[in-house]
C-alpha cells in the first residue's frame, strides 16, 4: 500500500523558563492510504506534540523542530514548505480535530460560516455552492435539521453536536489524512460511542487515513489498525492492534493494559499500578526512559535504551527484555511471553 | 436503635433558579443511604446531577427540599460547634486537580489548613503530620515546600486526598477524582483510596462517569439521569443484570479494551441527545431516548421500586408489574 | 529495521550480569527536577524578560530618584527668585532654563514632580484600598447586598469627576493637595471595586474555595488567606494603571487653575504658568510636559508587563 506520510527522526523541544524540554525524542512512523494509526500514551508522552508537528502547528521560537527531523506527506517536504504552500497543505492534505469542542469552535461565528470559511479558502466555489456543500457535510455527520442548524452558534449546540461540526469542518476538503486528538475525551460515554461510529463510517466512505491520538485503550481496540505506544517522547512499542493487545512485549504496554479494571478483577482488588510519574523531559535521560518505573529493570537498561527489535513485520519493540540474554518474563497480564 | 447508616438522603431535592422563571432541577427527589465502611458509586452523564447530589449531602449546597441525616442527626439542624464537627467528619475530593489547590499556598499549608481548624497542634507536630500524610499518599516529604503548579495532575490529586485525610474524616465524597488523570495514574489513585478505606474504615460516595472504575471500587452503584435515580443495585448485579434501559445503554457503550469483544459488542446505541435539565420531558425523563417507551411513560414518572432483592429500578417496564417495595424506606 | 540477531551481532560483548533484573530504585521516583519557584520570584523573572516593561521600570526608577535628589543637586532652591536671570533658555548655569521670575526650572521641575507623583500614587493607592474593601464585601455577601452596592457604584461612575472636584473645592473653600486628593478619589475607587468584586465572585466558585469551606475554615479566614492573595496580582496591576490617570487629572486640574496653587507647584501648575509665554519660551512648558508624558507612559507600560507577569496562567 502506498505510504502517504513518512516521519523520520522527529525531535521537538520547548524552550521554557527552566530550560529546554525535549518533548519528542526521535519518533519515526509511516502511514498508508486509508489506514488508522493510533498514538497511545499518557500526558506528556509527546503524542499530541507529534501530531501537531505534522501540521506545523507548533510556534517557534518557543517550540523548535530540530534540523534532523523529516516529515514527508504526499511527496511534500512539510518542514520546508513556504507559508503559501503550508496553507494549501493544511485542510487539503491533512486536517485535525481537537479534544475540546467548546474551545475549538469560534463562539462568535455561526457554525455554517466556520465550515464555509474552509471551503471558500481551499476550493474554487462561490458562496452559494459552499453553502450547499456545507449542508451536505452537516447531513453527512448526522446533524438533524442541517439546513436550519447551519445558522446556529456553537453555544446553542451540545458537546456531541459541536464535535460533529468539527469533524465536518475537518473533512470539508476531503483531506487524505485526518488527525483526531483525543476526540472523545470530553464527551459523555453514550455520545462517545456515537462519535466513534461516525468517524469510522466517514473513514470508510472517504477512504481517509486517520491518526488517532488518545490515552483510552478501549477506543483504540475497536478502531485502529495499528497502534504505536509512546512514552517520554519516544515510541516504545508498535504493531497491529491484535499484536499489541494479545502479545505486547513492553512493560509499559503491560502496565497500560492492566490499569483498566477488567471483568476478571475481584471487587476492590488492587489494580496493577505503576509507581511514580513519567520523567521530567527537561532531563537528558541517557537510559531507557521507562527504567525508573519498570519492575523488570536491568543494569543494561540504566546504561542505554534498547534499539528497536522487530518481532514480526509489523510488531516492533524497544526493550532489553527482547535480547536473547535477558530472562524470560511473563506479563502480569497472564499471557505467556515466548 | 443502632442505625448502621452513616449517611442518609431522604427525598433530596436541589433546584436552581435559572433566568426569569425557569428552574433547574439538578437533584430531583433522590433517596440514598450509605452504610458504614461501604462505597456507593454514583454514575451518570452530564447534567444528571450526581455532583450536585454529592455536594448537597455534605452541606456545600443547601437542599431545596428533603433531608440529609449523618449518623442519625439531621444536618440542617447543625450549628456552631456541631457543624464544625460535621465538617471534620465529612470531606470531599474534587475532580479538577488544577482548580482544587490554592495556587498561592505551599503544599504544606494546603494540607495543614484543615488541621488548624480542628486540632490544636504545635508547628513541629503539624510538620510531622504533614510529612506522614505525604508519605501515606506516596509522595516525598520534600513536596511540602513546593507549590501546586510544580506538580503533575496525579500528584495534585494525591495532595487533595492528603488534605481531606488531614482532618481524620469518616466519610468522603470522591467527586470524579479520576476524570482529569491518565490511565496509569488513575490506577494509583484508586488503589490508594481502596487501601485507605481498608486501613481507616472510611465510607465513600464515589461519583464518576467512568463505569469500569466505579464498578471496581463500589459495593453498590446508583445510576442517575437528569436529576433522578433510575437504578440502584449491588455493583456486580448492576453490571451483569441491568434492568433500566438507560443503564443497559450506558454499560454497552463502555469501550472495551479488547479487540475481540469489541467486535461482538452490539451496543444499545442511544439515539438523540441528552435533553436540557431545565426543560426535561414529562413523565419519565428518559422516554425521549428509550426504545421501549410506552404511553404511560409520557404521563407518569416511574418510582424507584425494589424489583429484586436489593435491586431498585425506576421504570414502568419493571416496576408496576412486580409490585415491588418502595425504595429505601 | 533490526532483528533480534542484529542486536546480538552488534553488541556481542554485553556481560550477562547486565541482564539481572533489579527492579525499581525508589529514590529515582518523583525527583523534583526543577528549581523551586514562588509566585513573586516567578513574576519578577517574567517581568525582567519583558524588555519594554523592564525599561519602563528603570525609567520610573530614575524619575523617582531625580524627584528626590533633583532639587538638591541643582544648587538652586526652587523658590529662589533671581530678577536678573529671568526667562533664560537652558544653559550650563540653569540646565532647564529659568522661568518668568528667574527661578531655576531644573529644581522646579523636580520639586513639582514630587507633588505630581505623590498625588498619583497616593490617589491610586487610597482609591484601591477603598475599592477593594467595597468590592470584597459586595462579593462576599452576594445577593441583594451585592446588587445594591453595585448600583451605587454605577451611579457614582456616571458623574463626571470634574463636577465633583469643583463642588468640593467650593464647599471646602480650599485648593490644597488634600482637597484635590479627596475629590479625585471620591469616585476613583469605583472601577477597582468592580474589578475586585468580579474577581472574587470568580474565585468563590473555584474548587479550592469550596474545599476550604468543606474543611470548616471560617469565612473571614477564607477571604484573608485565599481570596485576597489571589486578587493581589490584579490589584497591583490596577493600581499601576490608575496612577497615570491621577497624575494626568492633577495636571489637568492644575492647568485649568483648580488644582495646586502657588507657592506649591506641580507639573500641571508649571505647564499652566508657562502657557502664556509658550510661543517665546517653549522650554518652560516642554520640560514639565515631557515629565508628565514620560511618567504616564512608563507606568502604563509597566502595568502592562506586570499584568502578564502576575498572571499564573501565562507562565510557560
Amino acid at each position: 500500500m502506498e505510504k502517504i506520510l513518512e516521519v523520520e527522526n522527529l525531535q521537538v523541544s520547548f524552550h521554557t523558563y527552566a530550560g529546554e524540554v525535549k518533548a519528542v525524542r526521535g519518533v519515526d512512523f509511516a502511514l498508508e492510504k486509508g489506514e488508522t494509526l493510533a498514538f497511545v500514551g499518557e500526558s506528556g508522552c509527546g503524542k499530541t506534540v507529534t501530531a501537531k508537528a505534522v501540521l506545523r502547528l507548533l510556534k517557534p521560537p518557543f517550540a523548535e523542530i530540530k534540523k534532523d527531523s523529516k516529515i514527508i506527506c504526499n511527496g511534500k517536504d512539510v518542514l520546508n514548505l513556504t507559508k503559501k504552500e503550508l496553507y494549501e497543505f493544511r485542510g487539503n492534505d491533512v486536517s485535525m480535530i481537537f479534544q475540546d469542542p467548546m474551545t475549538s469552535l469560534n463562539p462568535t461565528m455561526k457554525v455554517g460560516k466556520q465550515i464555509m470559511e474552509t471551503l471558500l479558502l481551499h476550493g474554487d466555489m462561490n458562496k452559494a455552492e459552499a453553502r450547499k456543500e456545507t449542508i451536505r457535510m452537516l447531513e453527512m455527520v448526522n446533524i438533524p435539521g442541517a439546513a436550519e442548524r447551519i445558522d446556529s452558534y456553537p453555544h446553542e449546540m451540545s458537546g456531541g453536536m459541536r464535535q460533529r461540526v468539527m469533524i465536518a469542518m475537518a473533512l470539508a476538503c476531503e483531506p487524505d489524512i485526518l488527525i483526531a486528538d483525543e476526540p472523545t475525551t470530553a464527551l459523555d460515554v453514550t455520545i462517545q460511542a456515537q462519535i466513534m461510529e461516525l468517524i469510522k463510517d466517514l473513514k470508510e466512505r472517504l477512504n481517509t487515513a486517520i491518526i488517532l491520538v488518545t490515552h483510552d485503550l478501549g477506543v483504540v481496540a475497536n478502531f485502529a489498525d495499528r497502534i504505536q505506544v509512546m512514552y517520554a517522547g519516544q515510541v516504545v512499542e508498535r504493531g497491529m492492534t491484535e499484536e499489541i493487545f494479545r502479545e505486547s512485549k513492553h512493560p509499559y504496554t503491560w502496565a497500560l493494559l492492566n490499569s483498566i479494571p477488567k471483568a476478571t478483577n475481584e471487587l476492590k482488588e488492587e489494580l496493577y499500578a505503576l509507581k511514580g510519574t513519567p520523567p521530567d523531559l527537561i532531563l537528558p535521560l541517557e537510559e531507557c526512559p521507562f527504567a525508573a518505573r519498570c519492575q523488570y529493570c536491568m543494569p543494561i537498561c540504566r546504561e542505554r535504551p534498547s534499539l528497536e527489535t522487530a518481532l514480526s513485520d509489523s510488531h516492533k519493540v524497544s526493550c532489553w527484555l527482547t535480547h536473547p540474554k535477558a530472562p524470560k518474563v511473563t506479563s502480569y497480564y497472564d499471557r505467556e511471553v515466548k | 436503635m443502632g442505625n448502621e447508616n452513616i449517611m442518609e438522603a431522604q427525598d433530596l431535592c436541589k433546584f436552581f433558579k435559572v433566568g426569569k422563571k425557569q428552574v433547574l432541577k439538578a437533584v430531583d427527589h433522590v433517596n440514598l443511604s450509605l452504610k458504614y465502611g461501604e462505597t456507593v458509586g454514583l454514575v451518570g452523564e452530564s447534567g444528571c446531577g450526581k455532583t450536585t447530589c454529592g455536594r448537597t449531602m455534605i452541606k456545600l449546597y443547601e437542599p431545596t427540599h428533603g433531608k440529609v441525616f449523618f449518623e442519625g442527626e439531621d444536618i440542617s439542624r447543625l450549628h456552631g460547634r456541631q457543624l464544625l464537627a460535621f465538617k471534620k467528619n465529612v470531606q470531599v475530593i474534587f475532580q479538577d486537580p488544577y482548580a482544587a489547590l490554592d495556587p498561592r499556598m505551599t503544599i504544606g499549608e494546603i494540607i495543614s489548613e484543615g488541621m488548624n481548624v480542628h486540632f490544636k497542634l504545635s508547628a513541629k507536630e503539624k510538620e510531622q503530620r504533614v510529612a506522614n500524610l505525604l508519605d501515606k499518599v506516596g509522595l516525598n516529604s520534600e513536596y511540602a515546600n513546593r507549590f501546586a503548579h510544580e506538580l503533575s495532575g496525579g500528584q495534585r490529586q494525591r495532595i487533595g486526598i492528603a488534605r481531606a485525610l488531614a482532618v481524620e474524616p469518616k466519610f468522603i465524597v470522591c467527586d470524579e477524582p479520576n476524570s482529569a488523570l491518565d490511565v496509569s495514574i488513575q490506577a494509583q489513585v484508586i488503589n490508594l483510596l481502596i487501601k485507605l478505606q481498608k486501613e481507616m474504615g472510611l465510607t465513600y460516595l464515589f461519583i464518576s462517569h467512568d463505569l469500569s472504575m466505579v464498578k471496581h471500587i463500589s459495593d453498590r452503584v446508583g445510576v442517575m439521569y437528569l436529576g433522578g435515580m433510575v437504578e440502584l443495585a449491588d455493583s456486580r448485579e448492576l453490571y451483569e443484570q441491568p434492568l433500566h434501559p438507560y443503564t443497559q445503554a450506558l454499560i454497552s457503550a463502555i469501550p472495551l479494551a479488547d479487540p475481540e469483544m469489541g467486535k461482538r459488542q452490539n451496543g444499545m446505541k442511544l439515539k438523540g441527545e441528552i435533553p436540557s435539565p431545565i426543560n426535561p420531558p414529562s413523565g419519565c425523563k428518559f422516554r425521549t431516548r428509550c426504545k421501549y417507551a410506552m404511553e404511560i411513560c409520557k404521563e407518569e414518572q416511574p418510582k424507584l421500586l425494589e424489583v429484586k432483592e436489593n435491586h431498585f429500578v425506576a421504570c414502568h417496564l419493571c416496576g408496576d408489574t412486580h409490585g415491588g417495595k418502595d425504595a429505601e424506606s | 529495521m533490526y532483528t533480534e540477531r542484529n542486536i546480538e551481532i552488534m553488541q556481542p560483548d554485553i556481560p550477562p550480569g547486565m541482564f539481572q533484573i533489579i527492579g525499581i530504585d525508589k529514590q529515582d521516583n518523583e525527583i523534583l527536577a526543577r528549581p523551586r519557584i514562588g509566585y513573586w520570584s516567578d513574576a519578577w523573572r517574567r517581568l525582567k524578560k519583558n524588555r519594554i516593561a523592564f525599561l519602563a521600570l528603570i525609567i520610573l526608577g530614575l524619575l523617582i530618584l531625580m524627584v528626590i535628589i533633583g532639587p538638591g543637586i541643582s544648587g538652586y532652591s526652587f523658590e529662589e527668585i533671581d530678577s536678573i536671570a529671568i526667562n533664560q533658555t537652558p544653559s550650563s548655569a540653569h540646565w532647564f532654563g529659568t522661568d518668568a521670575l528667574g527661578r531655576d526650572m531644573f529644581a522646579r521641575v523636580w520639586q513639582a514632580g514630587r507633588v505630581s507623583i505623590i498625588i498619583g500614587i497616593t490617589g491610586a493607592v487610597v482609591a484601591s484600598v477603598v475599592g477593594c474593601l467595597y468590592g470584597g464585601i459586595a462579593a462576599y455577601f452576594g445577593g441583594a447586598v451585592d446588587d445594591v452596592m453595585m448600583r451605587i457604584v454605577e451611579a457614582l461612575l456616571s458623574i463626571p469627576y470634574l463636577l465633583i472636584v469643583i463642588l468640593i473645592s467650593v464647599v471646602l473653600d480650599s485648593k490644597s493637595i488634600w482637597t484635590m486628593l479627596l475629590a479625585l478619589t471620591l469616585t476613583g475607587w469605583c472601577s477597582i471595586a468592580r474589578l475586585v468584586r468580579g474577581k472574587m465572585r470568580e474565585l468563590k466558585s473555584q474548587e479550592f474555595i469550596l474545599a476550604a469551606t468543606a474543611l470548616g475554615v471560617s469565612p473571614v479566614r477564607i477571604v484573608i488567606k485565599h481570596m485576597i492573595p489571589n486578587t493581589i496580582g490584579m490589584i497591583i496591576v490596577a493600581i499601576t494603571f490608575d496612577i497615570p490617570g491621577y497624575i494626568f487629572s492633577e495636571a489637568f486640574l492644575s492647568y485649568i487653575g483648580l488644582g495646586i496653587q502657588a507657592p506649591s507647584t506641580s507639573w500641571g501648575a508649571l505647564a499652566s504658568a508657562a502657557q502664556q509665554t509658550f510661543m517665546f519660551y517653549p522650554y518652560q512648558m516642554f520640560f514639565p510636559a515631557l515629565m508628565i508624558a514620560l511618567t504616564m507612559l512608563s507606568f502604563t507600560l509597566l502595568g502592562d508587563g506586570l499584568r502578564d507577569a502576575l498572571d499564573p496562567k501565562l507562565r510557560k
